[in-house]
Order: structure tokens, then C-alpha cells, then sequence
């Protein structure tokens, strides 16, 4: 299987000319956080994830998880060293506040340095993904001697975190679980009952796991509104601040899954376990939100990651294997690289890889901006656009994680059915993607029922206008750039129209914007963003639009947002030009044609 | 004495990444730098002084670690990884009367540029450079520098005054002890170096860096470079590419031809 290379000549061309990362760096607190030593810190980083975490992919895939006899769960040869080194390294802490001993790095930072270790292996990620999600909860609700207590060695990632959300029946609709929650004379509370799909909810790389967990307390109300989140860690700490004794919580089974086998997907029993809660009671859903946004983009890029790592592997060989003879092609034989088809696939991915990895650093970006800018309006203003962004993120990028894969697959023929060669893990792996963290139909459901109503519709719709912006810089751009703009208004044109229709009809008829439409308008919107429509003809909203296809460069409509001289724009338009004949500088955005 | 603060300079080379396909330039012979890397070697070097500094309290009790190179202005880049390992400081050797010295006159080179750092514990070195890989240069400097030299070291202790390496050689293994200050080459099975921290890569950027030319350390470029070297590259000819293998073509007698083929090179 070919190394892992990080992409970051296309990433530094990201943050420096698409989602304005000097502006981000110049945001107060952020001023330590310059593109320049971001770019240092991100090679090393990249360095590091190549290798001493890639090699542990295909072992992870292989070897597995697994549960031994004292109900312990023990990771596949290499994790735990190759964790060691990661906590040794503080990748984990970059973007983490600097009180609990982090890098005070902007979020856009701590997501490439996700992608990276992602693409590295998305099994072993997980666990400092899952581990933030818990910080995250933890900064903004916990009580200061709870944050003194847990943080510092969960920043530093020696500690890992887990989310306990899921019950056999309670997945999609949270308000159905029935953990509870019983509180004790000396504060803390005493938790009893089963969580499934618990993902690292034990292993061996850390010497103490704090649980995040989802209960209800005696008589609290209904459905969401009822639930409380709790600290369970699996060994009690000390007052000295030193681990003590085993809780009450066990490992009862791990899952056998398609894919991400390394990470253990656990079934967790709690039996009167000791648990804190965390906030007040009944606060739960409210804490779950808090890191939502941040696992959604998270899991978002999962998609992007692996994607990226897949298409490496896709264009290595392609340009190695050789079959027949390309038309006008001379010598013996053409590698599979010069055959249109295959440049076709290889070309859709890099491009609508690039589409993916901008839309989820623009999202990263109106984190930041939603943080730390001084302005309360436009602060209020970039939590809006997060609010929008952040489940087209999860979403669009889970299903085009799935479509890439495939198609890098593809690429390699029969090979790549074969498992030695690593092309099938990819497909496996990002697989789940879609799924958790609230399936692509929830994220769906949460854009049109929560995202698009906000303020009567004006927030989406000022979104959509300042979308719109590029069209002007089209036009503008020259001959060269006219179809696209054409195109790309008609793309505009329809989603308008979806979103309207979707705030029209949304009072009279719910059900009909939330059934087919609700996955129009995750398509519709995050479509067009990135550029792509594909809605089948009974989801189209009424007047039917024309023309839903998805041309390749339509891919990277979202990204002319920011920067109408992105080289995709001409890979798409003149798929065969040379990569030389292209009039920016070689080597700030590396092409499918790169090297071949 | 014991677990007193260590002065330890370790030599760092630019080097091209053996990643991917070297090549020489020029009529000098010279290699290609534009792909390089700090060696991988010197790595177990700067692992072995920062082990031994992290011991004794590190960077705050006193112990610096000094990496040094000399090379084109681009060696800079190995300097600067390891600051980001830990080096406490970096010290770059840079002119241009410097190009094409053999190790003899590197050697001149980097012993007048230890000696700018005052009284100096420990010298330690990788085993070879990955690209001249001569292995010289440690012997030639301990001479120098007047230092008992302790090379190829595989395991390296100090207590007080006095260094102990365990040498391993194919049959036998064996324990060398030297009196401070020396010279310790270390080889790629002494330690397993670190990756750079994050922390450590932010306050990199804050660490002293010196450069200095030919007329700092107080030598003339006569007495480096090509007119300064004992030894010349007279010829370097890149190794040709691979050729095809042979393909036998069964008509039935394969088997022998295979087994032909393996005993003519002494496989079988
Ligand atoms: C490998 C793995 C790791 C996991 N890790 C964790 C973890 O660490 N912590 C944790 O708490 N959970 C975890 N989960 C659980 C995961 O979040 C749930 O599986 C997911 O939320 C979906 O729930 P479900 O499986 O019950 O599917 P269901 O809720 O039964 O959904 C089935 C289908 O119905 C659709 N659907 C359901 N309700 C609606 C609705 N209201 N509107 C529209 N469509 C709907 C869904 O989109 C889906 O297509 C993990 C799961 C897996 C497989």
C-alpha cells in the first residue's frame, strides 16, 4: 500500500488564499497563531502523522480490537506506542486553551491537524475526536474543580474521553434512553444502566478514560428535556489528583463491524457507577450541543480525510499500472493515468476533495470568528453561518467520503476488491461516517427544521446572497470563466428557489419539506456550495428546476466564493491541458497530473 | 560532580531525504541538496544529548545542547529541527570558500567552531552522514580537539566525570569508558529519537541562533574548501538504471533454466 503524503501545499493554498486564515490569526488571542508558524507546526505535524501513525492503519484494519477474558480491551500491535508518541508530541492540545496547558491555536488550526490524522488512520483518531468532544463539554459546563480536576490531562490527551449517548433504544431519538441517574448524600450521583456503540469505551492506551454520560434522574421530564450529563470516570480520582480505585462500569462486548476495526465499539454496562454531573440537572442536551457542532465537523472530515488518502493511493496507481494503449499514446504501453476514464475519476476526486476540505475550513473558520472576534454582532453573525454550515459539513462530506472511496477503488480495478492492497479498507472505514454523530438524514433534518427558520429564513437566505458575490468576480474572471458562471447561476437560481419554497411550505406542510425535501436541501445547499447538485426529480421543489446535473467543475462553485482563480476550475474545464499550461505557480496546488 | 549540568554539542548535517532519487550536479561532484533533510543519523545523536540533558534537569539546570552544522545557507533547515527537538541553541557554519571541502577541512572547519563555545563537555555524533557517509569526521575531530573519542557507540551513560559506551560488534560486545570531556559517536541503535513536540516547535522560534563565516572562526578560505582538501573526487558517475530481468519462456524446460539461472548467481 503507497505512503501517506500529506497534502499540504494544497492546504497551506487553503488557509492562505480561501478561508483567509491571516485574518483569523489577526483575531484577538489568535495573534501568537500566524499563518507562518501555523505552516511549520502543520509540516511537522504532517511528518509525524505520516510516519509513526499511517503504518498502523492496515494492522488496525487486520488485527482489530479486542476483548480478552479480564474484560479489558487491548488495541491492535502498535496503537499504544504509536499513542504514546502522539501525547508526547501535544498534537492533541494545539487548538485547546492555554489554562489547561494547550497551544491556544485557532479551531481551523486543530481541524487540519485532524484531517491529517485522520487520513493517517481514522481508527486511531477517534479517540482523541471522541476525547474533545468530552473537553468541549467539560470548558463550558463544568464546575472549576471539575476542569482542574479532568482537563489538564485530557488536553494533553494522556487521559481520553468517551460520549455516551446511545442505547439499544435510543439512537437517533436520544430523549428514549432510561440510564439513570440516582443522587447520593454526598453529591455525586449513582449511575445504572447499559450504553451500546460506545466507541474507545476502554482500552489500553490510557491510564484512566472519563466517560461522558447521558442519564436521566428520578422524575425529570420526558423525552430530551429530561436528561442530565454526567463525568463517569473508570477510576475514581484521588483528592491528590492520582487515580484510586476501579468504578463500577464494565465492558461487556465489543462489536464486529465493517470497518474501523481498531476502534473498540463498545458495550458499556454501568451498575451503580459514581458519576458527576456535570452543570444542573436535566441541562444534558443543552452540553451534548455545545460539542455536537464540533464532533459534526469532526466526523465531517472524516470524509475529507479518508478520501484524500484513498485518492492517493488511486493516482500512485494509476500512474504505475500500465494496460493497453492510449489513443495517440506511442511506446508499448499506456499507464491506466492517460486513459480519459480514469483521469475522469481521478480528476472528480481531487476536485470535489479541495470542494470538501475549503467548506469544512470555512466552517472551522466561522468558529474561530464566532470565538474570539471582538464584535458581537459579527460574532453572532458567524454562529449563524456555523449553525448553517456545520451539517452540510457532516453530511456532504460523509457522502462524498463514500462516493470517493468508491471511485479510488475503482481506479484499481479487481485490485482493488482485494484487501492487501488496502483500497477496500478506505470504502469500510468511512463507511459509519454517515452514520453517527447523528445520521445524514438527522443532519438533514436539524438544516431544514432548526438552521432554515432562523430569523423567518433571513440567515440562510443572507447566506445564499453572499454566496451569490462570486458572480460578479465571474463574470468579471473572462471568457474562460463564462459557462461556469452560467452554470453555477443556474445551480443559485434553483437552490433560491428550494430554500424559498422550504420557508414557505415549512408552516403548512412540514412533512412534506422534511420527507423529500429535507434531503433536497441538504444536497441543495451544500450543492451548490461546493457546487454539486444531485437531487433525483421527485425531491426537485415545484416549479422543477432545469438541469440538476453535476458537472465536475460545479464542484468547486464554493470555493470561487473566496477565490476565482482556483486551478480546479481550469483542471475541470480542460481535464487533458498539461498541468504546466495552467497560469498559476506549480506546486501551490498539486494536481491529479502531478508527477505523471 | 555527579548529575552536574552538561556543555554537549551535537553535529547536525544537510542531507538529501533518501526518500527520493539523489543526484549529483556539476563537475565537482557534489549532490543535489534541494530535496534534503536534517540526517537521520545525527537524529540518534541529538536524542542521545537531550536524554542525558533531560536527566540532569534539562535547558533550566544549566545544560545546553548545541547543534552545529556547516553548510550552505539551506543547512539552516537542519539547525532549526533541532531546535524544535530541543536543542538549546543552534550554530550555523556558513561560507562560501566552504564548498567542496573533504573531511579533512570540514573537520578544521567544525573543530574551530567548537572551540568558539567555550569549555565543552561532550562532543556527539552520528555514526556516518547518510550521503558522504564516510565516517571520518568524528575521529578526525576528537584528534582536533585533543578528546578521547569513543565511536559507534550502542548504549551511552555519564556518571560524573566519565562517559561508558557499550560498543556492539558482530560476535562480541564490549564497554568503553572515557574521561570527559570526549567524543562519542553513536549509531541508529543507541536510542529512538523523539519527534518534535508542538511546545517545542513554538519555542524553537525563540531560540539563539549564530551564524558564522570563515573569518569568525579565524581560518582563511585557503584552508578549506577544494584548495584546502586532502582528497579529491575524481570521478562520479551515477548508477545506471535497473535493467530489465530475464524472461524465460517455457517451452519445457523452465524448471532447469530457473535452476540454471539461480546457481549461476551462487543463489543455490
Ligand atoms: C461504529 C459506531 C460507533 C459509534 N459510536 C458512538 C459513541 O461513541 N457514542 C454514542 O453515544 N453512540 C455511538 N454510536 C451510535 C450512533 O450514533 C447511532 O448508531 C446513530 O445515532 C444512529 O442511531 P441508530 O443506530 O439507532 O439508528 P436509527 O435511529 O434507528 O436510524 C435508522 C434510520 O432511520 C433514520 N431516522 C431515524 N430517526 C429519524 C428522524 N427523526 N428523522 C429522519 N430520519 C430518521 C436514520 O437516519 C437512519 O437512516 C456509534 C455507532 C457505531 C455503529
Amino acid at each position: 500500500m503507497s505512503q501517506y503524503q500529506p497534502p499540504l501545499a494544497d492546504i497551506t493554498f487553503a488557509l492562505e488564499h480561501v478561508v483567509g486564515y491571516p485574518d483569523i490569526a489577526k483575531l484577538p488571542a489568535f495573534e501568537h497563531a500566524d499563518l507562518d508558524t501555523v505552516v511549520e507546526l502543520l509540516e511537522q505535524c504532517g511528518e509525524f502523522m505520516a510516519e509513526v501513525v499511517a503504518p498502523t492503519n492496515r494492522q488496525g484494519d487486520t488485527q482489530g480490537s479486542l476483548l480478552t477474558s479480564d474484560a479489558t480491551v487491548v488495541t491492535p500491535d502498535g496503537f499504544k506506542e504509536a499513542y504514546r508518541q502522539y501525547v508526547e508530541a501535544g498534537w492533541g492540545s494545539v487548538p485547546l486553551p492555554e489554562e489547561f496547558g494547550g497551544g491556544g491555536f485557532p479551531r481551523t488550526v486543530g481541524l487540519v491537524i485532524q484531517e491529517l490524522m485522520t487520513s493517517a488512520n481514522m481508527a486511531f483518531s477517534l479517540c482523541p475526536l471522541l476525547t474533545q468532544g468530552a473537553i468541549e463539554a467539560l470548558l463550558h459546563y463544568g464546575d472549576e474543580d471539575m476542569k482542574n480536576r479532568y482537563l489538564p490531562k485530557m488536553v494533553s490527551g494522556e487521559w481520553t474521553g468517551t460520549m455516551n449517548l446511545t442505547e439499544p433504544q435510543a439512537g437517533s431519538d436520544v430523549g428514549a434512553l432510561t440510564t439513570r441517574a440516582v443522587k447520593n448524600d454526598d453529591g455525586s450521583y449513582s449511575i445504572t444502566g447499559q450504553k451500546i456503540f460506545i466507541t474507545y469505551g476502554d482500552h489500553d492506551m490510557a491510564e484512566e478514560i472519563v466517560h461522558l454520560v447521558l442519564a436521566r434522574t428520578p422524575g425529570a421530564p420526558e423525552g430530551t428535556r429530561g436528561i442530565s450529563c454526567f463525568i463517569v470516570p473508570k477510576f475514581l480520582i484521588n483528592d491528590d489528583g492520582s487515580v484510586g480505585a476501579r468504578n463500577s462500569v464494565q465492558t461487556v462486548s465489543l462489536e464486529h463491524k465493517m470497518g474501523i476495526h481498531a476502534s473498540p465499539t463498545c458495550v458499556l454496562s454501568f451498575e451503580g457507577a459514581t458519576g458527576y454531573l456535570i452543570g444542573e440537572e436535566n441541562l444534558g442536551m443543552r452540553i451534548m450541543f455545545v460539542m455536537m457542532n464540533s464532533a459534526r465537523l469532526g466526523v465531517g472530515v472524516q470524509g475529507l480525510a479518508v478520501a484524500e488518502r484513498a485518492y492517493q493511493q488511486s493516482l500512485t496507481y494509476a500512474q504505475e499500472r500500465h494496460q493497453g494503449l492510449a489513443i495517440g499514446a506511442t511506446g508499448p504501453s499506456s499507464a491506466l493515468i492517460e486513459f480519459p476514464d480514469v483521469r475522469r475519476m481521478l480528476m472528480t476526486q481531487r476536485a470535489g476533495i479541495s470542494a470538501m476540505r475549503y467548506l469544512m475550513l470555512l466552517d472551522a473558520s466561522y468558529v474561530d470568528i464566532s470565538s474570539n472576534h471582538p464584535n458581537p454582532a459579527v460574532r453572532a453573525r458567524a454562529n449563524e453561518i456555523v449553525g448553517i454550515l456545520t451539517p452540510i459539513c457532516k453530511s456532504f462530506g460523509t457522502d462524498m467520503g463514500n462516493e470517493f472511496t468508491s471511485l479510488a477503488l475503482q481506479i484499481q480495478g479487481g485490485m482493488g476488491f482485494i484487501e492487501e492492497t488496502g483500497a477496500a479498507q478506505h470504502v469500510r472505514d468511512v463507511r459509519i461516517a454517515a452514520i453517527y454523530e447523528g445520521t445524514n438524514g438527522i443532519q438533514a433534518a436539524d438544516l431544514v427544521g432548526r438552521k432554515l427558520g432562523v430569523r423567518n429564513g433571513a440567515s440562510m437566505l443572507e447566506f445564499l446572497a453572499t454566496m451569490r458575490e462570486v458572480e460578479t468576480d465571474l463574470a468579471d474572471a473572462g471568457e474562460q470563466f463564462a459557462t461556469i458562471c452560467q452554470e453555477l447561476g443556474r445551480q443559485f437560481d434553483a437552490l433560491h428557489e428550494a430554500t424559498v419554497w422550504m420557508l414557505r411550505t415549512g408552516q403548512s406542510d412540514p412533512n412534506a419539506v422534511l420527507s423529500g425535501s429535507s434531503r433536497t436541501c441538504a444536497c441543495g445547499v451544500c450543492a451548490p456550495a461546493p457546487g454539486c447538485c444531485r437531487v433525483p426529480p421527485w425531491q426537485r421543489p415545484q416549479p422543477a428546476t432545469p438541469n440538476w446535473r453535476s458537472p465536475n467543475w460545479c464542484w468547486l462553485v464554493f470555493t470561487l466564493s473566496r477565490c476565482c482563480h482556483s486551478p480546479q476550475v481550469c483542471w475541470a474545464r480542460q481535464p487533458l491541458a498539461p498541468r504546466t499550461s495552467l497560469p498559476w505557480t506549480p506546486g501551490s496546488c498539486p494536481g491529479p497530473a502531478a508527477g505523471s | 560532580m555527579e548529575n552536574s549540568a552538561l556543555n554537549i554539542v551535537v553535529l547536525v548535517k544537510y542531507v538529501p531525504d533518501a526518500q527520493f532519487d539523489r543526484h549529483l550536479i556539476g563537475d565537482a561532484h557534489t549532490i543535489d541538496r534541494s530535496e534534503s533533510i536534517l540526517s537521520e543519523l545525527d537524529e540518534y545523536a541529538l536524542e542521545a544529548a537531550l536524554a542525558l540533558t533531560d536527566a540532569r534537569g534539562g535547558a533550566k539546570a544549566g545544560n545546553v545542547v548545541t547543534a552545529l552544522t556547516l553548510g550552505p545557507a539551506s543547512a539552516a533547515v537542519a539547525v532549526k529541527k533541532s531546535l524544535q527537538i530541543g536543542a538549546t541553541q543552534g550554530l550555523h557554519v556558513n561560507d562560501d570558500a566552504l564548498a567542496g571541502s573533504d573531511a579533512w577541512a570540514t573537520s578544521l572547519a567544525l573543530a574551530a567552531a567548537i572551540k568558539t563555545l567555550g569549555p565543552v563537555d561532550l562532543v556527539i555524533t552520528g555514526m556516518a552522514s547518510t550521503d558522504g557517509e564516510t565516517s571520518i569526521i568524528p575521529a578526525q575531530l576528537a584528534a582536533r580537539l585533543g578528546l578521547p573519542q569513543v565511536t559507534f557507540a550502542s548504549a551511552l551513560e555519564v556518571d560524573g566525570g566519565t562517559v561508558t559506551a557499550r560498543r556492539d560488534g558482530d560476535d562480541y560486545s564490549e564497554e568503553i569508558q572515557a574521561s570527559l570531556p570526549a567524543l562519542v559517536s553513536v549509531t541508529d541503535q543507541a536510542n529512538d529519537p523523539r519527534y518534535p513536540n508542538f511546545k517545542g516547535i513554538i519555542a524553537a522560534k525563540k531560540k539563539k541562533m549564530t551564524t558564522m563565516s570563515l573569518a569568525d572562526l579565524g581560518l582563511s578560505a585557503s584552508d578549506v574548501g577544494l584548495a584546502g582538501s586532502l582528497t579529491t573526487v575524481s570521478a562520479a558517475a551515477e548508477r545506471p538504471a535497473r535493467t530489465a530481468g530475464t524472461i524465460i519462456t517455457d517451452s519445457g524446460d523452465a524448471g532447469i533454466q530457473l535452476v540454471d539461472f539461480l546457481a549461476a548467481q551462487k543463489l543455490i
